[in-house]
């Protein structure tokens, strides 16, 4: 009962509401549709102690591995002095809270992410290759947006016209008919969520 | 050549350093600054989301302008916690069940138009901005896109007889797509790695004189 | 020959990787000085807020973090520092926590380089969490999602919030994303509220948001730091014209050019392993 059919009846009840609200022009619907939007971020804030609980636990568990442990007792130490410095010296421009994010968070994100651009190469070089006509539409395509996007692209005459007209009817066509199949997709999944056919959120 | 001063500029450089380190292989730096990242992130998210969101939008409501009905959403957000009492932990679903209730049905009809019906709606239309050959040969083409594209992924029907020659077409839209897809992402991987050497040269290294 | 391309088909991947540490460090150690132009979706944007009446006020939303900073942030400081000094007045917000971060760092260049005054000129809303709920609580009652700044200040205390309620007050909303968000508001603020939106993206997933632009769902574009650089070059003129020579950023507009050799490698590299590919596959059928 409450493992399962009071999450199901919630879904259902407050699915259907609020599918309907929309077609509803009564005060009654709009009183329903802003308190649950207050509620929406109320509930939607307090999710971030799931990530704490999470976050601690694994490296809690890390610590007391040999090999681990230092690494996780960076990472709680780290995260306790963001904390603390957060909420005792303030998070406005200047601040240390700050100072963290623009030179520790931000270049630590920002180069890891930037690892891919060698990866990528070296992938091009070794796998992109033209096997069938369908790889090789793929690649002369490829070919022609990367020359296009290039600032060299601008100054030859109609490459710019051709990127834009590449971009905007064939690419355009392509994404608009998988755009159109996921949002059938998606509406469909909500549907089952509503209805309690789709259960997999509720974990074994 | 003006090398940065700032010890914050500093810490940012071998920071960048130890992750590009990585590269060479797995190492102990890499590992450390990986784990620097993780914890520095989750508190910053902590911090954020408290000030901005569980405080002014929820306990502040709640238990200093004393709105009584703020007691639900709390009750519910309290009901993540009890994924530290095993026995309990089922009642996280409540709070789940809210949103994805909430959620979905709200998403609904404005998903259904917006993704749906405006996206039928301009592929079958002529161009808005007036017509001419060109333009009508971009709309037929933009038709023949869409329809091939949406029917080569209906797989309730084996692509034999004439749905061959639809699918075909279909996919040799995708591959356009793919293509240009891929000619893009080259940029926004490279554009990174500007970033990071636009850094490690100007701000830490002062050896681009354009950079501020 | 044929050999030689065969065994440059299998170089080791240090060595690739030198050739494009070298291909970006060099433009960017000896800059080209090429210049941009504005491509469509660019100057839709650009067009949009440029004609926009003085006083008015615009919503962006730093949907990013660090990730996606080199594409995305140059955007950002671009379109409100346009915003300045066309006397529009941007409302700063985010709806991921590192947003703000870099919100703010945007809101102190405008202030340090033209001079812009906080809460007049412009506003920093902020982070909230809840991401449609945000979207469409903005439709009803900004005050409501954001009873204060990001700093603890009132919204009712704000000069440059005078006047705003909702979207109706907003002549447009601008979604800097590196993921599907802008798509989110499509959904919530131009299908609910029939809010103007206009987006900027990075470049790997522009290719998706051609279908919303020619419904007109979003009225502009950015794509990518090419888009970056084209609408900082355009705003560098105006700074230039406007006697804010100070104001001006080419970090973008350099960008472009080392990403622009970094592009002919990589075509080089493809070009190179396909045809030890095909050679080496000629070997194997003779």
């Amino acid at each position: 009962m409450l493992q399962k059919k009071i999450p199901l009846a919630i879904v259902l009840v407050f699915g259907i509401i609020s599918a309907i609200q929309y077609f509803v022009p009564h005060p009654l619907s709009q009183e329903y549709y802003d308190t649950m939007l207050k509620w929406m971020i109320g509930v939607g804030s307090m999710a971030v102690f799931l990530a704490l609980v999470s976050f601690l636990r694994h490296h809690y568990v890390r610590l007391k591995v040999k090999e681990h442990a230092p690494y996780s007792a960076v990472a709680i130490l780290s995260f306790l002095f963001m904390t603390l410095v957060g909420f005792i010296g303030g998070m406005g421009p200047g601040s240390i809270f700050q100072k963290m994010f623009y030179y520790v968070q931000a270049p630590l994100q920002a180069t890891m992410f930037s690892l891919l651009s060698y990866y990528m190469a070296s992938a091009s070089y070794r796998a992109f290759r033209a096997k069938s006509f369908e790889a090789t539409l793929l690649l002369i395509t490829a070919f022609l947006v990367m020359f296009s996007v290039t600032t060299f692209g601008n100054y030859v005459p109609g490459i710019p016209k051709t990127l834009e007209w590449i971009m905007a009817v064939p690419n355009m066509a392509s994404k608009r008919g998988i755009a159109i199949g996921v949002s059938l997709g998606s509406i469909a999944t909500s549907l089952k969520i509503i209805f309690g056919i789709e259960r997999n959120w509720l974990g074994g | 050549m003006h090398i940065s001063h700032d010890p914050w500029v500093w810490l940012a450089a071998i920071l960048t350093l130890a992750i590009f380190s990585f590269l060479y292989k797995d190492n102990p730096f890499f590992k450390m600054a990986e784990h620097i990242f993780v914890g520095v992130a989750t508190g910053y998210g902590f911090v954020y989301t408290w000030n901005n969101g569980i405080y002014p939008n929820l306990l502040k409501p709640l238990f200093v302008e004393h709105k009584l009905l703020f007691i639900i959403p709390f009750i519910l957000g309290l009901m993540y916690l009890a994924v530290v009492v095993p026995k309990f932990s089922y009642f996280i679903r409540w709070p789940f069940a809210f949103l994805l209730g909430v959620g979905s049905g709200l998403s609904i009809p404005l998903a259904f138009k917006a993704s749906l019906v405006e996206q039928i709606k301009y592929t079958i239309l002529p161009n808005p901005h007036g017509m001419s050959i060109g333009l009508f040969i971009n709309a037929l083409l933009i038709f023949i896109g869409v329809i091939t594209v949406v029917l080569y992924f209906y797989f309730s029907t084996p692509h034999e007889g004439v749905m061959k020659p639809i699918t075909k077409t279909g996919i040799v839209f995708l591959m356009v797509g793919f293509g240009a897809s891929f000619g893009y992402t080259v940029m926004a991987r490279f554009s990174l790695l500007v970033g990071r050497f636009e850094f490690l040269l100007g701000k830490w290294l002062g050896l681009l004189s354009w950079l501020r | 020959m044929r050999a030689f391309f065969i065994k440059l088909a299998n170089l080791n991947r240090t060595i690739i990787y030198l050739i494009i540490t070298l291909g970006v460090i060099t433009p960017l150690v000896v800059p080209l000085n090429l210049g941009q132009k504005m491509s469509p979706p660019t100057e839709n944007l650009y067009t949009y807020i440029d004609t926009l009446p003085k006083g008015s006020h615009i919503l962006i939303s730093a949907d990013y973090d660090p990730s996606t900073l080199p594409e995305l942030q140059p955007m950002l400081e671009a379109i409100i520092k346009h915003a300045i000094i066309r006397g529009v007045i941007p409302m700063v917000m985010s709806l991921y926590p590192e947003g703000t971060g870099l919100g703010i760092q945007a809101c102190e260049k405008a202030k340090e380089e033209l001079g812009a005054r906080p809460d007049t000129d412009y506003v920093v809303l902020g982070y909230k969490p809840g991401f449609s709920a945000v979207i469409l609580g903005i439709g009803e009652d900004i005050k409501k999602v954001f009873p204060t700044n990001y700093s603890g200040v009132p919204l009712d205390s704000i000069p440059a919030m005078k006047g705003v309620k909702n979207y109706k007050d907003i002549a447009l909303t601008v979604s800097l994303s590196g993921a599907s968000t802008p798509l989110a508001w499509v959904t919530y603020a131009y299908t609910k509220y029939n809010e103007k939106l206009a987006t900027g993206v990075t470049a790997v997933s522009a290719a998706d948001f051609y279908p919303y632009l020619q419904t007109g769902q979003f009225v502009g574009a950015l794509m990518g730091m090419k888009g970056a650089a084209e609408y900082e070059y355009q705003v560098n003129k105006l700074l230039e014209k406007n006697g804010f020579e100070k104001g001006k950023s080419v970090f973008a507009v350099r960008g472009m050019e080392a990403n622009s050799i970094a592009h002919f490698l990589i075509m080089l590299f493809i070009i190179i392993g396909n045809l030890g590919y095909f050679l080496s596959k000629k070997r194997r059928e003779a």
